[in-house]
């Protein structure tokens, strides 16, 4: 299921919201309406959590994390750790992060499986991140942009990349995530995709610009249109099943 | 050995993605939206006027370029496309890619632009818009056009006037400004009953026009001026100058009765004169004793005299006899003034041609034209015993010296017919025969006089007229169609054929 939202009048709702397979952070301050959408879609199956990190509401583009674990800057306040380590369910581990680049969200992105991480980020992070999500972890542009969090969006389903990303690059991303990618935009045309969408494997949310055509795109790469949770554990018990055996 | 074909490098494959629009395939661009959703969504050729006005002079038919020069530019012109393209005021934001006219009908007081722009629309993405620009034409007069109307455009004027019955002296002096293009820097000339105005733009010009007249006629001038403005804190002055010159009221063929004192300055010359000629001085000469006197512009206007006798007066008279007076048998006098030798007095005997055949009696007078007459020509002249004079130095003179008649000059058969042989003509000042004259029988004569005076034709430019065909037995008729000009004395009109010149291979 793919829904739009709007936080404060602002479109970019990845920057404001991180939601994985496992809870969903939110940003404190913004309207109820924008909670509700979250709460009314996700609140029966994963925790939604209203978070700040350094006292800041932009906690999409700061944290990183899927099912396994959560990822926070070293600038996160000990209160605000106390309060995500209260909220969260015990299986994910939170892990505070000292990195020069501290948006983690703009230099990583990740489903619970694999990992693409800015190139310059350090190798002690990389292993962090590695041990805590517990994903394989590629340093890796997207259309020669570092910023691999911004200009892709992956959940273990598919992922959406920046527009101008080619053909070869596409592949190789495939090849190395082991899902479907597709090049797309949100919010009437941006390209900046990791700010107007945040997805798990069973619902997206985009921002309120997003024309229709981009909804069709998002939901048949992420394959929402057949998701529900109950479906999704059945296929994740198949494949976990194939897997080991 | 073999070459190795190197792979061609290309350009990496973008992957090809949908239009956030309308959903169909398209490369990505920064709006990464279809051209088709992007022309929908922003217009660059906004800000930029679809209309404008031109303005129009249709005096001059030149276009105003603001912000007050007038330019001519004929239509689909480069310059008047420039000229256009300035009028748009948001064209700065784009870049114009090509401009040209779309057709419209000349008089539709319409011109259509189509104009091809690029601009930068949001993301960086280049757009491409063809726009049509449509102009009115709104007519305005131009300031020129605007005095030219207004009748304000003359700062001196010259009027030229002569307040008499007989015109041949301004037939004259209008060939004499042809001759001498006189009336180059005139802004106009207009005929005003009894003379000619001549407009100027500055009064240097109508001084140049004064000395000219003065230079070839006798004439006087009297100067006025008028205050239109003035700027008291530069000290200049706007006036109007007008020059009123009066030319001599005496013309050629005219008699005159000069006062009695004058006549003694003049060298003893009889009262009763005729006028042979006038130049830049009146030329006198006395029938009787074919004595002459000159008399110039000053002399005249401190001894004016008029005529009392004008051509439309002259009478033709046949002759009957006549005998040329020797020189031994005149009468000479101390003091006496110069005598013509180019005429010959002579004792003559003439009756009215009305009258011929009815009263046989002859009337004996004196004339000058010996050289010119025999028994059986026609000649014109002045009866003086039967006309009414009222002139009071005539009435002071003696009857008895008082010639019967004055012959003036020899008549040449029927004016038409001479007016049909003519085969040159004349150009004239203001368009139309009848322009300043209300008979143009006056002008004619004034042609008789040209071809019977060849002195007077020596300032004068005569054409050769093309309507007319030179007649091959000139000899035949020659005695009776009187004298002609011969072909050496005319000049050829200049005439504008627009036929197209072959060019010349060398």
């Amino acid at each position: 299921m793919a829904l739009r939202a709007q936080f404060e009048n602002n479109n970019e709702i990845g920057v404001f919201a991180k939601l994985t397979n496992a809870y969903c952070l939110v940003g404190i301050g913004g309207s109820e309406n924008f909670y509700s959408i979250f709460e009314g879609e996700l609140g029966e199956t994963v925790p939604v959590v209203h978070v700040s990190l350094a006292g800041l509401r932009i906690i999409g583009r700061m944290c990183v994390g899927n099912k396994h674990g959560l990822l926070v800057p070293n600038s996160t306040l000990d209160t605000e750790l106390q309060h995500i380590r209260n909220a969260l369910p015990d299986t994910v581990k939170v892990q505070r992060v000292e990195e020069r680049l501290s948006a983690l969200g703009n230099v990583i992105a990740c489903n619970d499986y694999v990992a693409l991480v800015h190139p310059d980020l350090d190798r002690e992070t990389e292993e962090i991140i590695a041990d805590t999500l517990k994903v394989e972890v590629f340093r890796q542009t997207i259309a020669s942009n570092v910023l691999v969090g911004s200009y892709c969006v992956l959940s273990n389903q598919g992922g959406l990349v920046h527009p101008n990303t080619t053909i070869v690059d596409q592949d190789e991303l495939s090849s190395l995530l082991q899902v479907p990618l597709v090049a797309g935009t949100v919010n009437r045309g941006s390209e900046v995709v990791g700010a107007g969408l945040v997805v798990n494997d069973w619902c997206a949310f985009a921002g309120m610009d997003t024309t229709s055509t981009e909804m069709t795109v998002i939901e048949s790469v992420f394959r929402l249109n057949d998701a529900a949770p109950s479906n999704i554990t059945s296929d994740m018990r198949a494949s976990l099943i194939e897997s080991m055996s | 050995m073999e070459y190795i074909e190197q792979p061609l490098q290309s350009e990496p494959v973008k992957a090809q993605i949908l239009c956030c629009e309308c959903g169909i395939v398209i490369e990505p661009n920064p709006a990464n939206m279809c051209v088709g959703c992007l022309r929908s969504q922003v217009d660059i050729t906004e800000g930029i006027p679809k209309q404008a006005t031109l303005h129009f002079c249709r005096g001059c038919e030149r276009y105003l370029q603001p912000p007050g020069e007038w330019v001519q530019c004929a239509l689909e012109s480069r310059e008047l496309l420039s000229l256009c393209l300035k009028k748009l005021k948001g064209l700065n934001r784009v870049k114009l890619i090509d401009a040209s006219f779309l057709w419209t009908e000349p008089h539709s007081k319409r011109i259509k632009l189509k104009l091809t722009v690029h601009g930068e629309v949001a993301g960086g993405a280049m757009l491409q818009q063809v726009f049509v620009v449509e102009y009115t034409i709104g007519h305005q007069m131009c300031d020129e056009c605007h005095r030219t109307e207004a009748q304000d455009f003359w700062r001196a004027s010259v009027q030229v006037r002569q307040k008499a019955e007989n015109k041949k002296t301004f037939y004259y002096l209008e060939q004499l400004i042809l001759k001498h293009k006189a009336h180059e820097n005139t802004l106009g000339i207009k005929p005003i009953h009894g003379g000619l105005d001549f407009f100027y733009t500055t009064e240097g010009h109508a001084r140049k026009m004064i000395d000219f007249l003065s230079a070839v006629l006798p004439c006087k001038s009297q100067h006025s001026k008028k205050l239109i403005s003035h700027d008291i804190h530069s000290n200049v002055y706007n006036y109007k100058f007008t020059y009123a010159v009066d030319i001599v009221p005496v013309s050629k063929d005219s008699v005159v009765c000069l006062p009695k004192k004058f006549t003694q300055q003049l060298g003893g010359i009889s009262p009763l004169c005729l006028i042979y000629r006038v130049t830049n001085s009146i030329h006198l000469i006395d029938p009787n004793s074919a004595q002459i006197a000159e008399v110039n512009s000053t002399n005249y206007w401190r001894n004016p005299f008029g005529a009392i006798c004008n051509p439309k007066q002259l009478i033709e008279y046949i002759v009957m006899d006549i005998e040329p007076i020797m020189d031994k048998d005149r009468k000479y006098f101390p003091g006496q003034g110069a005598i013509s030798h180019r005429h010959v007095l002579a004792d003559i005997w003439v009756t009215k041609a009305s009258e011929i055949g009815l009263d046989d009696s002859t009337i004996h007078t004196r004339t000058h034209l010996g050289h010119v007459l025999k028994p059986g020509d026609y000649v014109l002249g002045y009866n003086l015993e039967d006309t009414n004079v009222n002139d009071s130095n005539f009435d002071k003179l003696d009857r008895s010296v008082v010639p019967d008649v004055i012959l003036v000059k020899k008549h040449y058969g029927d004016r038409s017919f001479r007016k049909r042989q003519r085969i040159w003509k004349l150009k004239r000042l203001a368009e139309g025969d009848t322009a300043f004259d209300p008979d143009a029988n006056d002008f004619h004569e004034f042609l008789d006089d040209l071809e019977e005076d060849p002195d007077l034709r020596q300032n004068v430019n005569i054409f050769k007229d093309k309507t007319k065909q030179i007649p091959v037995d000139t000899f035949d008729n020659q005695d009776e169609s009187g004298p002609q000009i011969s072909l050496a004395e005319m000049l050829d009109d200049l005439v504008l054929d627009d036929v197209e010149m072959e060019e010349t291979e060398n």
